[in-house]
């Protein structure tokens, strides 16, 4: 008789370390060497002690009260009163207080139209038209009249000087950047030109633009432009800002187009002219579409600039957001203290807007890319 | 079969249907139109600047500028020139720059390596820091921390003090070394110290060349600029005498200074341009493969050689060249000091502008400072970029 093995149960092997759930990831992320956790120590710490304090002075010892005298009681965090007192001041500037509904409109159906925009849904020939007449119904709002003789339904005639404040910065940004686009396209082309002149004369506005701060440009619109025109010729303040924020963002636009036409393979300008295609057909039906599609990322990032660089009309004095927080609060001894906050408020606003377009901009990015990772 | 050969179509040049000759005649009106242009604007200026009774040229730069400047770089004051005045305002800029420019790229390389950090928190921070700095105008984070710095320091009464360096609203005052004739000496020293590492550094390569052993290129070059540093202060006399700030009854006396004006420029500048370094140094480590880094393990080379002969060089290329668009942003950007009144180039000019009326000028030398260090930066990041780029056959 053969031997009887009997079948013996190996003891089971152990379970696999847990790389998934909470201590795991403390562990990799927060402790993962030593030096690692002196690291979260020393922040946790630093956390510790800070946070707090922080977040009690912006929201736990915080006061909503609109009577600067309570502000000053000690103990009390940040005054945001000054925010519930002020804020019709600082988001529509010097807009005549009654009247203010009207710019309420005007910029939530500019944000709109911004919105919609960014939606491909919307993409069509209809949204060009919608943009057409979305900024009319926006100046016949804003200014109250039709180029400045007929009135219109009966509206108080507010002029360009006394606009202000989140309004202003949103159609200041969007107006140069719509008007930057096709300069921008153009100057592109013309630094890539075979014209020796052409090329010169592109070169040499997008060089000089770039070189030179926008604060400089600004000075130059507000005290240089009167002297340009003819006499008898005034332009409004706000156009000349207009046309000088738009040929400075032209020229920075003009090098991303330009990116995206170097980064276009010489083949395609080659089969285009062997299928005989003219200049301006190859441009308008090959390169233009495929360079244009890759940047706009970097056009996002240009509307982002452009938008914090509206800023910088403060210095020209034409008060957008951040004229106006000088405005409300410079002139005004009881609230003249509480500067930090109304500084803290036109940051949120500030951040919440280039956030959400750096977001956007991310995601047009992978949206480009995916039609070349197939 | 004699069938007739078609001629070529007789090549003409002065046709509409010659490319170089429509090529001609678009640049022609090109240039015409940009002419046009030009001369309208400036027979227009001339008309209104006659009108108005406007004086142009720059002879008024000889001329007495009145006005004090609240950081005069040497010895200025209201008597001097508009040019003199004109220096002072360009050296604020350049001295705002410069310094603004070292320090960004310092935090912002550590931030940006801090995003590869291990540790969550730290990767966090440095996530949080750049989203939230580059999302606010820079405009708007000057005249915060303008505003930080003068409200929120304690008086020049009763300022903060850490050794002999005091802060408060009147700025920051710290010892400074008292200039005399014999720090000339030191200035010689440390160019014969540099004079010595070229000659160093030449040594070095060709001893690497011929032996393969590797020489320290850090420690011993700033060993030897010491050194020469050190003759040359021997050589001068030991000068050391110092200027000590000392508590005052009503401010902090003595000692070198820093406006609260210049801390909130430089502050506000170097903390937005970092969270922009950061990700440009960011996208140049990413834009390294990994396969080079395990090839340079593979190789056997040490973690800082790795880094240093093979990583950094590769990601430096990528960084350069936005690198340099970030420093020219700075030193451009420096300009918004004319809001909180930092005495820059655009300042001094506003106010000469204001007092003689002569915009076309003022504004043409603030055009021609800017124009001038652009260039002159991107010549030098031109230089060091064709250093660092690939070298192919």
């Amino acid at each position: 008789m053969s031997e009887v093995t009997t079948f013996q149960f190996k003891p089971a092997r152990p379970a696999p370390v847990r790389s998934e759930g909470l201590v795991p990831w403390l562990r990799a992320n927060l402790f993962g060497s030593w030096q690692s956790s002196l690291t979260t120590i020393v922040v946790g710490a630093l956390l510790a002690i800070y946070l707090p304090k922080f977040l009690n002075w912006v929201f736990f010892a915080a006061t909503l009260t609109t009577n600067p005298d309570e502000c000053r009681a000690p103990g009390v965090g940040a005054c945001w009163g000054v925010i519930k007192e002020k804020y019709r001041l600082i988001i529509f500037g010097r807009y005549p207080f009654e009247e203010q509904w009207r710019p309420l409109v005007a910029t939530a159906l500019m944000l709109t139209m911004l919105v919609v925009s960014c939606i491909r849904w919307f993409w069509s020939r209809w949204l060009a038209a919608a943009w057409v007449v979305a900024l009319a119904v926006f100046f016949i709002l804003m200014y109250g009249s039709l180029f400045g003789r007929l009135d219109v339904f009966g509206l108080t005639r507010v002029t360009t000087d006394r606009w202000g404040g989140l309004p202003l910065t949103i159609m200041l940004s969007t107006l140069s950047i719509m008007a930057a686009f096709p300069l921008s396209v153009v100057v592109a082309l013309g630094r890539r030109s075979h014209l020796p002149a052409i090329r010169t004369i592109c070169t040499l506005y997008v060089e000089l633009i770039r070189g030179v701060p926008l604060i400089s440009v600004l000075f130059m619109a507000s005290f240089m432009f009167p002297l340009f025109m003819p006499q008898g010729v005034t332009i409004d303040t706000l156009l000349r800002v207009l046309v000088g924020i738009t040929l400075f963002a032209a020229a920075y636009m003009a090098e991303v187009v330009r990116g995206g036409l170097q980064a276009l393979p010489k083949g395609q300008t080659e089969a285009a002219q062997s299928l005989g295609l003219s200049y301006w057909q190859t441009q308008r039906k090959i390169i233009l579409p495929q360079a244009l599609a890759t940047v706009v990322p970097g056009i996002m990032n240009n509307f982002i600039s452009i938008f914090k660089d509206t800023s910088l009309v403060a210095i020209v004095s034409l008060y957008e957001l951040t004229g106006t927080l000088g405005l409300a609060l410079n002139s005004d001894a009881d609230w003249r203290p509480y500067k930090l906050e109304g500084y803290l408020f036109i940051t949120a606003i500030y951040f919440v807007f280039c956030f959400a377009m750096s977001r956007y901009s991310l995601w047009i990015e992978k949206q480009v890319n995916k039609s070349r990772l197939r | 079969m004699a069938e007739s050969v078609r001629q070529p179509p007789k090549k003409r040049d002065w046709s509409w249907r010659s490319q170089a000759f429509r090529g001609l005649v678009y640049q022609a009106l090109a240039l015409a139109a940009v002419i046009a242009i030009g001369w309208w604007l400036a027979s227009n200026t001339a008309a209104n600047m006659q009108a108005r009774g406007i004086k142009s040229g720059f002879d008024f730069l000889l001329q007495p500028a009145g006005f004090d400047i609240g950081e005069p770089l040497f010895g200025y004051d209201s008597s001097h020139p508009y040019w003199q005045a004109f220096a002072v305002g360009v050296g604020n800029t350049l001295r705002v720059a410069i310094l603004g420019i070292v320090l960004a790229t310092l935090v912002g390389t550590l931030l940006g390596v801090g995003r590869f950090s291990r540790n969550a928190l730290v990767r966090g921070f440095c996530y949080g820091y750049v989203e939230l700095f580059r999302n606010v105008p820079v405009l708007v984070q000057l005249l915060m921390w303008y505003l930080l710095v003068t409200e929120l320091l304690p008086d020049s009464t009763e300022p903060w003090q850490i050794g002999n360096v005091f802060l408060s609203k009147g700025g920051l005052t710290y010892p400074g070394p008292v200039w005399s004739a014999g720090f000339g000496w030191v200035v010689a020293g440390l160019a014969l110290g540099a004079l010595g590492v070229w000659f160093y550094r030449r040594w070095a390569r060709a001893q690497f060349d011929a032996t393969g052993r590797e020489r320290s290129l850090f420690w011993v070059p700033l060993g030897i600029v010491i050194a020469g540093g050190v003759l040359g202060w021997f050589a001068g006399g030991m000068p050391n005498e110092w200027k000590i700030p000392v508590k005052g009854e009503f401010a902090v006396e003595g000692g070198s200074a820093l406006t609260p004006e210049f801390l909130a420029v430089l502050l506000g500048l170097v903390l937005y341009t970092a969270a922009f370094i950061a990700e440009v140094v960011r996208a140049g480590i990413q834009s390294v493969p990994r396969g080079q880094s395990e090839a340079a393990q593979a190789l056997g080379l040490s973690r800082s050689q790795e880094m240093r002969q093979v990583l950094l060089p590769q990601a430096l290329r990528v960084i350069i060249p936005p690198m340099t668009n970030q420093y020219l942003n700075l030193t451009k950007n420096s300009s918004l000091a004319v809001a909180i009144g930092y005495p820059d180039v655009v300042s001094i000019s506003n106010t000469a502008l204001n007092q003689t009326g002569r915009a076309v000028e003022c504004i043409a030398i603030i055009m021609a400072v800017y124009l001038t260090t652009s260039l002159a930066t991107s010549l030098f990041m031109n230089w060091y970029n064709a250093r660092a780029a690939i070298k192919e056959r």
